[in-house]
């Protein structure tokens, strides 16, 4: 049976088949992720997998939706994938809970669900958490190096952590963290060291953090997965990474002292994840390609304000979700004129 | 602390006096906004909204005097597209003013036609024709549907009809 | 005559930046020569004549016609030939491929199998040296009609522009499975260059460019080899690629020469003509032979039928016989579609007759065609409006219709929107988007009517108000009324008409 209107023929693509892709091509980074950060990518991502799907479910049902075809579309696995991503190696659980609750519930279904939330809804979970609990989201390890003089926490000692919320053994929590290098350039360019002198830590590679660099790879490799199968177009990372590298080469070239270089701000925080996969999101974007160019500089822009001159170490989540309001503005400001009624048309 | 209270302090109490300047000196539009609001009624006269007709409502929506859900004809998309112009909320029809039936247009059943004219006084776009004491017509392609020449017709034989499709 | 300016036109268009690249299934049936099917028992001729209103018969019941005698005309010129000799059986009412449920009248004619020519049709002599107007005139009398599907009386399209710069030969079939220009263009290239000359003629052109797809590599040769032969400077290919809807008349237009043709306009307006391929052709068969247009090529392909392939056909001819002519069908509960599988119709069964715009008929194998999916919210992904071929934002216009919001249609310019297709064929969440920009287009001209009507009873109820303060008279006499004279013959008929029957009850 055809459908009963033209076009009698359709592409095979299907949202669910696009959001599974998504999930596809994060899945080089996840294990990269594991391997130098241990099992904490993974206990986060169950523990926002389950409260994303059961929100969703509890919000279609108090919405009087079916729920069923919702869960089925993957689009909440993807929300509460990267919002682990997000997340640091030692989370607990309530907090990951939390922001999955908040990203679908409130991001997502106050707004009128999939396709009418205004802000990225992992973005929207995240941004609640980094504000909420600050000093939870801190709790980063050092990447599991060979050279590096440091033992892995094993996979017991994560989850009790998560669970928990204590270490056995009575091992220090402070001990056994370390800072992001994002927050070792910004709290030491506070304490008036060069860039040069930071950089001499061992936790450093050769652009940004180690083991940073390598999930960064994969991540980037994921993104052109999709690029390939024209699940995301180019104008949106192109533009996020433009944004953020011209100013971050701009100011390097000015003074390098007090100016980490592009290539550490490329691999450093979230930049791919978020040029990539975060604000590709389509239904939080931009619509037309110019709109996109615009909305990701706009991104990139925001991310190197803030991480420079801002008092959070790193700024994807905020400059999301503020292009995210932008968009709107955006959209209306780059509609195209539709055929035959442009100032050309007619002209002889 | 203290500069930063009275900095603001000062910022909006500035801003406020400049809006209240602005709003006593400079002339607000209003006719052109009546006009764009006159734009929109439908243009049936039928002053149902309590106006004599849909320019005086629009006068009245523009001075602010009258709310936006008084026009029975123009039902709930016009009260719509109102509330877009005018950054107002929509509201329910008021259904002190009637109810919304779409459009229609009046008929007069010929048969019991007295040709008392009085139709035809009534009628504020001239859409019914016909000489005293003979047959009167609607011409359907001018009718607005407005109804004011149901109450004079000493014998009821004007009926309201769905406008065809075509028409 | 003053020279006419020349269009220049793009040897090598550029590749449009819209529309969609869809599987094009042709080889199915260009894998066959053209063959004629054979004559039917009995033809069912449509009288409707699409823009040129319904015929009215010109024959009756049990009256003998013989091939290409005028059956049928219309008002507006529109002119119905028998398609084959034999006995006039009935009029009747029957369906017709068009648009859904469409019923229009048609003349049942039995073949006496001979097939006999009407004796008064001649060939034209020497018809370039005719006047351009008699050309036309002879164009219109042998009933010839854009071919393409839009059925718009040729010899008035030839004859509607005043300063022609251009005109364009459409070649380019754009939707899959389709095939029937192609092949005409492949077997019969010479046909085709007379009929482009001899609407260069009628129409006063100064220039033509056949447009042919990238993916018709046989066409182009063969339509280059004739144009060598034929040694006319004012007569050029183009080649578009092949991407859906490239041979949209005015997306070829955009395509070829750069310019739009402005909303609400005709090509005309920018000094361009299109004209269907086959509709060139038909004109030279008139010309070389004087038949009129009595038949047509029809691609029958799909997976359910036998031997996909291009087919002579006779208007009227039932689909059933042209399924059989085609080997029969190959499959079980096959699906029939007039037209492409994009903006074609599905068919309520095979009893429907060929008509004048029957390009293609397609047997669909279960399966074949996709079937209906759950639909998913829109996730704004924005690969409707990439493929737009008219730039409009197929999301934004489907909210507003939702809505019914008429000025975010209006706004948002849906008049722009030609039904292609396009969105409907990326749309990742399955929305029937062109279903629905159909019924919102119905929605906004119901609006604009409305409007137009309100600025005029505005108009009228201020001129009632002037009245009324100059002389205070409630009554407005028939000049201040503008009423038009059909109406008051009309009242005054109904008038006299009561008046009589009301002395006859006294």
């Amino acid at each position: 049976m055809p459908t009963e209107s033209p076009p009698y023929l359709r592409s095979p693509l299907s949202v669910p088949w696009m959001m599974r892709q998504v999930l596809y091509a994060l899945l080089p980074a996840a294990l990269a992720w594991t391997w130098y950060f241990g099992i904490g990518l993974l206990i986060n991502a169950t523990v926002a997998l389950g409260f994303a799907l059961l929100t969703e479910a509890a919000a279609l049902r108090l919405r009087g939706r079916p729920w069923r075809p919702a869960i089925g579309d993957y689009s909440a696995a993807v929300t509460a994938v990267l919002l682990a991503f997000c997340l640091p190696p030692l989370t607990p659980w309530w907090i990951t809970a939390a922001g999955a609750v908040f990203a679908i519930g409130v991001g997502k279904h106050l707004f009128g669900g999939l396709g009418h939330n205004l802000f990225n809804p992992a973005m929207a979970g995240y941004a609640m958490l980094l504000v909420s609990f600050p000093e939870q989201l801190t709790n980063w390890l050092p990447p599991r190096m060979g050279d590096l003089d440091y033992q892995p926490l094993s996979a017991l000692a994560t989850l009790s952590y998560s669970l928990l919320g204590r270490l056995p053994d009575a091992a220090d929590l402070d001990a056994l963290t370390r800072a992001t290098p994002l927050d070792l350039i910004k709290t030491g360019l506070r304490e008036a060291l060069t860039v040069d002198e930071l950089r001499a830590s061992p936790l450093f590679g050769d652009f940004g953090g180690r083991g940073w660099e390598w999930i960064g790879n994969y991540i980037a490799l994921g993104g052109f997965w999709l690029l390939y199968q024209r699940i995301i177009r180019w104008q949106i990372p192109v533009a996020v990474l433009a944004g953020l590298l011209l100013p971050a080469g701009l100011f390097w070239l000015l003074d390098s002292a007090v100016h980490a270089g592009p290539g550490f701000h490329l691999f450093s925080g979230g930049a791919l994840l978020c040029a990539f996969f975060i604000a590709t999101d389509p239904v939080s974007a931009a619509m037309s390609d110019r709109g996109r160019l615009i909305y990701g500089a706009g991104i990139g822009l925001l991310i190197y304000v803030m991480r420079n001159w801002g008092s959070y170490p790193d700024g994807v989540a905020f400059a999301v979700l503020l292009m995210n309001a932008a968009v709107p503005l955006i959209d209306r400001l780059t509609r195209p004129s539709a055929y035959g009624h442009g100032q050309d048309a007619g002209h002889r | 602390m203290l500069p930063a209270i009275l900095l603001i302090a000062g910022l909006s109490g500035g801003i406020g006096l400049l809006l209240l300047a602005a709003a006593a000196r400079l002339p607000t539009d209003r006719d052109g906004l009546a006009q764009r609001i006159d734009e929109l009624l439908p243009q049936t006269q039928c002053a149902q909204c309590g106006y004599p007709g849909c320019r005086p409502y629009a006068d009245a929506i523009a001075a602010g005097e009258a709310p936006i859900n008084r026009c029975a004809p123009g039902g709930e998309l016009l009260i719509r597209a109102l509330a877009e112009l005018l950054g107002r909320q929509p509201l329910p029809l008021d259904p002190a003013c009637g109810e919304y039936h779409g459009e229609r247009v009046a008929v007069i059943d010929e048969a019991r036609c007295i040709g008392c004219r009085r139709c035809i006084e009534a009628c504020p776009v001239d859409a019914i024709i016909g000489a005293h004491r003979h047959l009167h017509t609607v011409l359907q392609s001018l009718c607005t549907g407005c109804e004011l020449c149901l109450p004079p017709c000493p014998v009821d034989c004007i009926d309201m009809q769905a406008r065809p499709a075509d028409g | 005559m003053a020279e006419a300016p020349v269009l220049p036109y793009r040897p090598q268009p550029p590749r449009p930046r819209w529309g969609v690249r869809v599987p094009p299934n042709k080889t199915l049936s260009t894998v066959r020569p053209i063959a004629a099917c054979p004559l039917p028992d009995e033809v069912l001729i449509p009288l409707d004549c699409g823009p040129a209103g319904i015929a009215t018969a010109l024959v009756q019941p049990g009256q003998r016609v013989a091939t290409g005698e005028l059956i049928g005309l219309s008002e507006d010129g529109g002119r119905v030939h028998a398609s084959l000799s034999g006995i006039v059986l009935d009029e009747e009412e029957h369906p017709v491929p068009g648009r859904p449920g469409a019923i229009a009248p048609c003349l049942r004619l039995r073949s006496d199998g001979e097939d006999r020519w009407h004796p008064m049709l001649r060939p034209i002599a020497e018809p370039l040296a005719l006047p351009p107007a008699q050309l036309r005139e002879r164009i219109a009398e042998a009933g010839i009609v854009g071919l393409g599907g839009a059925l718009f009386p040729t010899a008035d399209k030839l004859a509607a522009a005043e300063e022609l710069e251009l005109l364009i030969i459409n070649g380019a079939e754009c939707e899959p499975y389709i095939s029937c220009d192609e092949m005409l263009m492949r077997e019969r290239p010479g046909l085709v260059l007379d009929g482009v000359r001899l609407m260069l003629h009628a129409s006063g052109a100064p220039r033509a460019v056949i447009a042919v797809e990238s993916d018709m590599p046989e066409a182009q040769r063969a339509l280059l080899d004739e144009l060598q032969r034929a040694a006319d400077p004012r007569i050029g290919i183009a080649v578009v690629t092949a991407k859906y809807p490239a041979g949209g008349e005015r997306q070829l237009i955009e395509l070829l020469t750069g310019r739009e043709v402005p909303a609400g306009g005709l090509p005309t307006d920018i000094g361009c003509l299109c004209h269907n391929v086959a509709t060139a052709a038909a004109v030279a068969d008139l010309a070389a032979s004087g038949r009129p247009l009595i038949s047509r090529l029809v691609t029958v392909t799909g997976r359910g039928v036998a031997e996909p392939r291009n087919l002579e056909a006779r208007i009227g001819t039932p689909l059933a016989a042209l399924v059989a002519a085609a080997g029969g069908y190959c499959c079980d509960s096959p699906r029939l579609i007039m037209g492409g599988p994009m903006m074609g119709r599905l068919l309520p069964g095979d009893e429907l007759p060929v008509t004048k715009a029957s390009n293609c008929l397609i047997v669909a194998a279960p399966g074949e065609l996709t079937g209906p999916r759950p639909e998913y919210p829109c996730i704004r992904c924005g690969e409707c409006s990439r493929v737009c071929p008219a730039r409009l934002l197929p999301q934004e216009l489907l909210l507003a219709g939702r809505a019914g919001n008429v000025l975010a249609l209006a706004e948002l310019q849906l008049d722009a929107c030609i039904e292609c297709g396009c969105c409907d064929y990326v749309c990742p969440s399955h929305i029937d988007l062109t279903a629905a920009f159909v019924q919102a287009k119905r929605r906004l001209s119901q609006a604009l009517r409305a409007r137009s009507r309100a600025h005029q009873a505005r108009a009228r109820s201020e001129a009632r108000a002037a009245r009324l303060r100059n002389r205070n008279s409630a009554v407005a006499s028939y000049q201040e009324a503008e009423l038009t004279t059909d109406d008051l013959a009309a009242l005054l008929e109904r008038v006299k008409a009561r008046e009589q029957e009301r002395g006859d009850a006294d």
